[in-house]
């Protein structure tokens, strides 16, 4: 298979990259707004021609255990749920970062709390980028836009996955798993011979395979000494991490008096609000975090010299704002706007918003 | 006869298992767990499986059993044994998966984990130890505690009303399409342990032979969480653990499918 341009659900661009990056297993668990990655894969059969499996686990802890189970032994694997889904997975989630265990882990928000609604929301970005399970970690937060970018990442949280040998998340929000766009598929790729993975997980639980000493994923460690050089560890990777993975996407920031911070679908809604205001003469710009972990505090704290306010635009009741708040450290005003209870705010409140707090 | 002249390889009668590490073990003294560990271990050289083996730990006393036996091993969460099991042995079809478990981790905390793997027929071997109380933590109330036992948690006696009632999950699981071996055996006696030894042995040829899903409960002792001695434990055992947990075959075919 070569590139194709499809037309399809962020949700089943998911689907469709997993198999052409040559995952190994798929384990999710149905709910809305993303039961559309196990359906499409289901139905796209790959079991039979790429030998992935595809599980509809019991519940989303059973899934998550299945990912770590497979991660453990060296394959790519992967799942996907929404927030009361991600809920379940967190113990999943903590037990894969603490035993240093690619895997990837798809998060297509609905709002909260509780069971809350099946429309969208960015309300879990707390919970994605402080860790959201018990214990020190980090998760690789990848926040897609598009569809194509729903597809795109597959590949990258797979291959960061895999450098850092960390768990990463795709934080959609259920927007952008919804929508249908325009969609270039990469080519197929093979999955990895047992060879390769051998030798590119070198401590993989798969069998001793004539490697002459057993390897043991746990992340238990009693002897508190021992376990703080572990948590060290964990720290060490982060710090690598942040320095060398840092994406985001800016528009119009050269000239930029004010400056809106917006992830996923809502960058996009930001991203015309701007053009909007600048045929009125207000040059607002825009930063776009791709990574919401490692979040981009440099390059907030930059731009934050060169503008009178910076306004957060989120589908929460403002969570991304403290991360933006800590890499202004107050050189200049940053506020807050958002939209609750899967509520998708159009261009003009934006605009509305940013007039009210900064009086323009 | 001086000890020289006694200990001579042609004299030697038993060692320790190929595949049983000389780590020291930090199971009590006649607890159920290290013969059944040894059981494994031999089973394992014997079949010739020590390189393509996974076993699955669980947490309970059990949770180090990676440090006793020499196979490449996965730690899971509480409970989610069987779960990881189904992923490895998948992704994994040459490997023999098998998980260890006590009864707090597969009958209280992993049931769904439990019942969804062996009503799907997943090729792995059940190890389930069961001696009514929860070891690791310090002897509190299994959902295997007999009813008028005394637990930490229980510390008048399980009471049906208060407690509910003691779970038999075996049999329960033995009701499961998936299932094509489910046992209930003990390690008390030299008898005893041969037969557990052929279960064990039977659930791993069936994992590899893809028949579907093994189950090889042991009625165990827990002389700290019991707080009886290693032989008045097997006594109690007797007198009372069998009496709910009869011993022997609750089902044997050939495969599911």
């Amino acid at each position: 298979m070569e590139d194709e341009i499809k037309l399809m659900k962020g949700n089943e661009a998911i689907a469709h990259a997993a198999i052409r990056y040559g995952v190994d297993g798929y384990f999710g668990y149905p709910i809305t707004p993303q039961s559309e990655v196990l359906e499409t894969l289901a139905e796209l059969k790959p079991w039979e021609t790429t030998g992935m499996v595809v599980l509809q686990a019991e519940s989303e802890v059973a899934a998550i255990n299945m990912v770590y189970g497979g991660a453990a032994t060296g394959k790519a694997v992967m799942t996907s749920s929404s927030s009361p889904g991600v809920s379940l997975k967190q113990e999943g989630i903590s037990y894969l970062a603490a035993s240093e265990l690619p895997a990837l882990i798809v998060n297509v928000m609905r709002g909260g709390p509780g069971l809350g609604t099946i429309q969208p929301s960015q309300s879990d970005y707390f919970q994605a980028t402080k860790g959201g399970g018990h214990g020190d970690y980090h998760l690789i937060v990848l926040a897609p836009s598009t569809v194509q970018e729903m597809a795109d990442f597959v590949a990258l949280g797979f291959d960061l996955a895999f450098k850092y040998r960390n768990p990463a998340m795709i934080l959609a929000d259920g927007v952008v798993g919804q929508m249908m766009e325009k969609v270039v598929l990469p080519p197929q790729r093979p999955r990895r011979t047992e060879e390769e993975i051998r030798s590119q997980c070198p401590w993989a639980a798969c069998g001793k395979g004539g490697r002459g000493h057993r390897n043991v994923v746990t992340s238990l460690e009693l002897d508190s000494a021992k376990m703080e050089e572990n948590n060290l560890r964990f720290q060490r990777t982060y710090r690598e991490i942040e320095q060398n993975e840092v994406r985001f996407q800016e528009y119009f920031t050269d000239d930029a008096e004010y400056l809106i911070v917006a992830f996923g679908s809502v960058a996009r809604i930001c991203l015309k609000a701007i053009e909007d205001a600048r045929e009125k003469g207000l040059k607002i710009g825009l930063l776009r975090p791709i990574t919401l972990w490692p979040f981009p505090t440099a390059e907030v704290a930059r731009l934050a010299k060169n503008v009178k306010g910076i306004l957060t635009v989120e589908l929460n009741a403002g969570q991304m704002i403290e991360d933006v708040r800590l890499a202004v450290d107050g050189a200049v005003p940053v506020h807050h706007f958002g939209r609750m209870g899967g509520i998708v705010p159009n261009p003009n409140e934006v605009l509305e918003a940013l007039s009210a707090h900064f009086n323009i | 006869m001086t000890q020289e002249e006694i200990i001579r390889p042609e004299n030697k009668v038993y060692s320790r298992p190929t595949f049983l590490t000389d780590n020291y073990t930090h199971y009590c003294p006649g607890c159920s767990h290290g013969v059944v560990h040894k059981i494994i271990a031999e089973l394992v050289d014997e079949m010739g499986i020590g390189e393509k083996s996974l076993g699955i730990a669980p947490v309970g006393c059990a949770v180090f059993a990676y440090n006793y036996i020499d196979i490449d091993w996965i730690e899971a969460a509480h409970g989610r044994a069987p779960a990881l099991a189904t992923a490895a042995s998948r992704l994994n079809p040459d490997m023999l998966v098998f998980t260890y478990q006590g009864d707090g981790d597969l009958s209280a905390i992993g049931t769904a984990e439990t019942i969804h793997a062996c009503n799907r027929g997943e090729n792995i071997a059940i190890i389930f130890i069961n001696n009514g109380i929860y070891g690791m933590t310090g002897g509190q109330m299994a959902p295997t505690t007999l009813l008028g036992m005394k637990t930490a948690t229980t510390p008048y006696g399980r009471d049906a009303v208060l407690n509910g009632y003691p779970l038999a999950i075996t049999n329960l699981l033995a009701q499961l399409d998936g299932t094509c071996y489910v046992t209930r055996q003990a390690v008390h006696t030299a008898a005893a342990v041969r037969k557990t030894k052929a279960a064990i042995k039977h659930a791993f040829e069936n994992a590899i032979n893809k028949c579907g899903t093994s189950v090889v409960e042991i009625v165990s002792t827990c002389n700290s969480g019991w707080k009886l001695s290693p032989a008045k434990s097997n006594e109690w055992m007797v007198e009372h653990m069998f009496e709910k947990y009869p011993l022997g075959d609750l089902k044997n075919v050939e495969s599911i499918h």
